[in-house]
């Protein structure tokens, strides 16, 4: 089954002619992905190479029976998008693009929870679901293999390294997301790791935090309340310069939360096996599986 | 992008809220002269510099008109102050900001912030005025007082006034305080900042002031507001970093001697903390973003190349949309126009990998490339350690 996507994802690409649009609608049909369609207003009829192209959202779904939808248009103009996906009834949209102005963000969010519908990002790499082949996203599809293993990241390309490690090391994956890297983001961590939970096709679940805000904090809570499998975490972040206050507000609020050693702290304390080496986190994951 | 003290103050008062009276100074009789203007017994001279701690640093300084204002205003101009948050290279103070110092009765914070993760503009208020509020928020948590806006209907009137009243019975000074958080959270949504703060707000009498004032834009929306580019002060602003922002990388200055390109900032911040556990030191921390075009890997490149504390140059890609055939041409090119005096070690992995791997080869350049990760960042910190043992 994976998780948000599957082999009943039927996809479209907003801004589907655009440069990166046109690219990633094929690399995602390559890997196996149902791209059914794409939306650029004022372009109706036209292809991309077979795959039909709407004037609008709501078009797109009627005559495609669309249900996810990947979103690569210019910051500026990235809130609209969001809030037409909505409107026209998709359930589980990715946007890609980085830099949105978080009030933005905020806003359209807003909307996305009212309406019960879920926004990967903005500034993610995406959703792949390997045993299901269905890649919805930007990330190098042939590193990724097919099994029981979830990830969950708020990176991009440590994501990658991450998932690298676990195919070298024989360890296939369920589903891989990347959760965004902007200050302000559709799923958390503790949404994704509920999926899981409820997944019976994921055994354990890689979780790859950093600093700033406290989604590690909030996830830690929830691992140790009810999360039923195994965990390996890694938080990258612990030589960020202090004075650089990257994403400071959110942990101002919380108490002064937002460091990785913090973090760190809260996701041991909550059972979850962290590991201070990136590059053992592949290992360290195959061995907790032999252990079971 | 940051502003002065003085820029946020005058948003401030354009807005109406109460500031101090008060006049800049770029130069020490001209202090002396807008000290004299202000028909008061006490001033305050404060360095203009975008950094907070400034007191400590020598940078604010409270006098009476019998004091010696010429000598002391000169001795803030053209100094650099080195505060808790500017780090060891400090900010020049250009300019002073000379103010009437009222008497404070007591003092409050109020800030406005957007919330991470409740993706929503949120007013903090405290009593514990005049201290950073990370300080206030790890020893006195339950004297912060929060109220969050409605992501589509705005701060409402009756949550200005929640505020207030919890930092004032007093109805006179509480409607003050009320129209003063309302006008930071216009001013929050109206120019797209991400932070917005007056600290601390002082209670002189029956009147509120604000006594220091803070507005920091958000880089993203500043698209929105050109009008708001005339506000920013280069002399405050790292210059590589600068540079570096407008060739589309990110970049931020460290102490070490390892000069690091990686594509991601979560990549990048994952090698310096590699780097350290294997008793390293970075240099940088250089992100060349997901999709980076040969020229903008070759100005990273130059970057690392020009900068006289690198000692080993390290670079890790995981190519997605940056493909390794392109970042190989930008590393080479950039080598070939400055030459190569430093050793480079590389790792690197992902889309077009075998491309990339080949042109490295066929360039005849003493580049190392190490396939994994761990066994890279080993060597980088060996490389490095050895020089300086030479060097020393």
């Amino acid at each position: 089954m994976a998780i948000l996507v599957n082999s009943d994802s039927r996809v479209i690409c907003q801004g589907i002619t655009g440069r990166n649009g046109t690219f990633h609608s094929l690399a995602c049909r390559d890997y196996g992905t149902k791209m059914v369609g794409g939306v650029t207003p004022g372009k109706k009829g036209a292809s991309v190479d077979g795959i039909p192209v709407f004037n609008t959202v709501k078009e797109a779904v009627k005559e495609t029976g669309a249900n996810v939808s990947l979103i690569f248009i210019p910051a500026a103009h990235a809130k609209d998008p969001i809030l037409e996906a909505v409107d026209a009834g998709i359930q589980v949209i990715v946007c890609i693009t980085e830099g949105i102005p978080p009030i933005d963000t905020a806003s359209a969010l807003f909307t996305v929870k009212a309406e019960g519908r879920h926004l990967i990002g903005p500034n993610t790499p995406g959703i792949i679901s390997p045993t299901d082949a269905c890649k919805v996203g930007i990330m190098p599809g042939y590193i990724h293999k097919p099994g029981r293993v979830g990830v969950i990241s708020r990176s991009g390309t440590l994501t990658y390294e991450v998932v690298d490690q676990l195919t070298k090391a024989g360890v296939g994956q369920s589903s891989c997301m990347g959760l965004g890297g902007d200050p302000v983001v559709g799923l958390s961590f503790v949404d994704v790791l509920k999926m899981f939970n409820d997944d019976p096709e994921t055994d354990a679940v890689v979780l790859i935090g950093e600093i700033g805000g406290t989604a590690e904090e909030q996830a830690a809570d929830y691992i140790k309340s009810d999360f039923k499998k195994p965990v390996v975490a890694y938080v990258a972040g612990r030589l960020a310069p202090p004075g650089k206050r990257m994403g400071h507000a959110g942990a101002i609020i919380s108490g002064g939360a937002g460091t990785a050693q913090g973090k760190i702290k809260a996701l041991s304390d909550a059972g979850v096996t962290v590991v201070e080496n990136l590059t053992m986190v592949g290992v360290a994951m195959s061995k907790l599986l032999e252990v079971k | 992008m940051n502003l002065h003290e003085y820029q946020a103050k005058e948003i401030l008062a354009s807005r109406g809220a109460p500031v101090p009276r008060g006049a800049l100074a770029y130069d020490p009789l001209s202090a002396l002269v807008a000290a004299r203007n202000l028909k008061t017994e006490k001033v305050v001279l404060k360095a203009q510099i975008h950094s907070g701690g400034r007191g400590k640093a020598g940078g604010v300084k409270v006098l009476s008109m019998s004091d010696d204002i010429r000598s002391a205003a000169a001795s803030i101009l053209g100094q650099t102050l080195v505060t808790n948050q500017t780090g060891p290279e400090g900010k020049i103070a250009n300019c002073l900001l000379v103010e009437e110092a009222p008497s404070i009765d007591s003092e409050i914070y109020l800030g406005v912030v957007l919330d991470r993760a409740s993706g929503m503009v949120t007013v903090m208020a405290s009593s514990a005025g005049g201290m950073d509020i990370e300080t206030v928020a790890r020893e006195y948590p339950d004297r912060i007082f929060t109220v969050q806006a409605h992501p589509l209907r705005g701060l409402a009137p009756f949550q200005a006034r929640q505020v207030a009243y919890n930092l004032s019975d007093k109805p006179e000074i509480a409607s003050q305080i009320s129209r003063i958080v309302t006008i930071l959270y216009n001013i929050f949504v109206g120019y797209d900042c991400s932070l917005v703060e007056i600290n601390p707000l002082i209670i002189s009498g029956d009147r509120v002031l604000a006594l220091d004032a803070k507005i920091n834009l958000d880089d993203h929306a500043l698209f929105r507001h050109p009008e708001l580019e005339k506000l920013r002060d280069r002399s405050q602003e790292d210059i590589v970093e600068l540079s570096a922002r407008q060739d589309g990388l990110s970049y931020i200055r460290l102490d070490g001697d390892i000069g690091c390109i990686v594509n991601g900032a979560g990549l990048a911040m994952a090698t310096l903390d590699l780097i350290s556990l294997h008793g390293g030191a970075p240099a940088n921390f250089l992100d060349v973003g997901g999709g980076a075009s040969e020229q903008v890997v070759s100005d990273a490149m130059s970057i690392l190349l020009d900068d006289a504390r690198v000692k080993v140059v390290f670079i890790n890609i995981f190519g997605g949309i940056l493909r390794c055939d392109v970042l190989a041409r930008g590393v080479i090119k950039a080598i070939k126009s400055r030459g190569l005096e430093l050793p480079v070690v590389a790792r690197i992995e992902g889309t077009n990998i075998a491309e990339g791997l080949e042109l490295f080869k066929s360039s005849g350049l003493p580049i190392e490339i190490i396939p994994t990760l761990d066994e890279a960042a080993r060597l980088v910190v060996q490389k490095a350690r050895h020089l300086s043992s030479a060097a020393s």
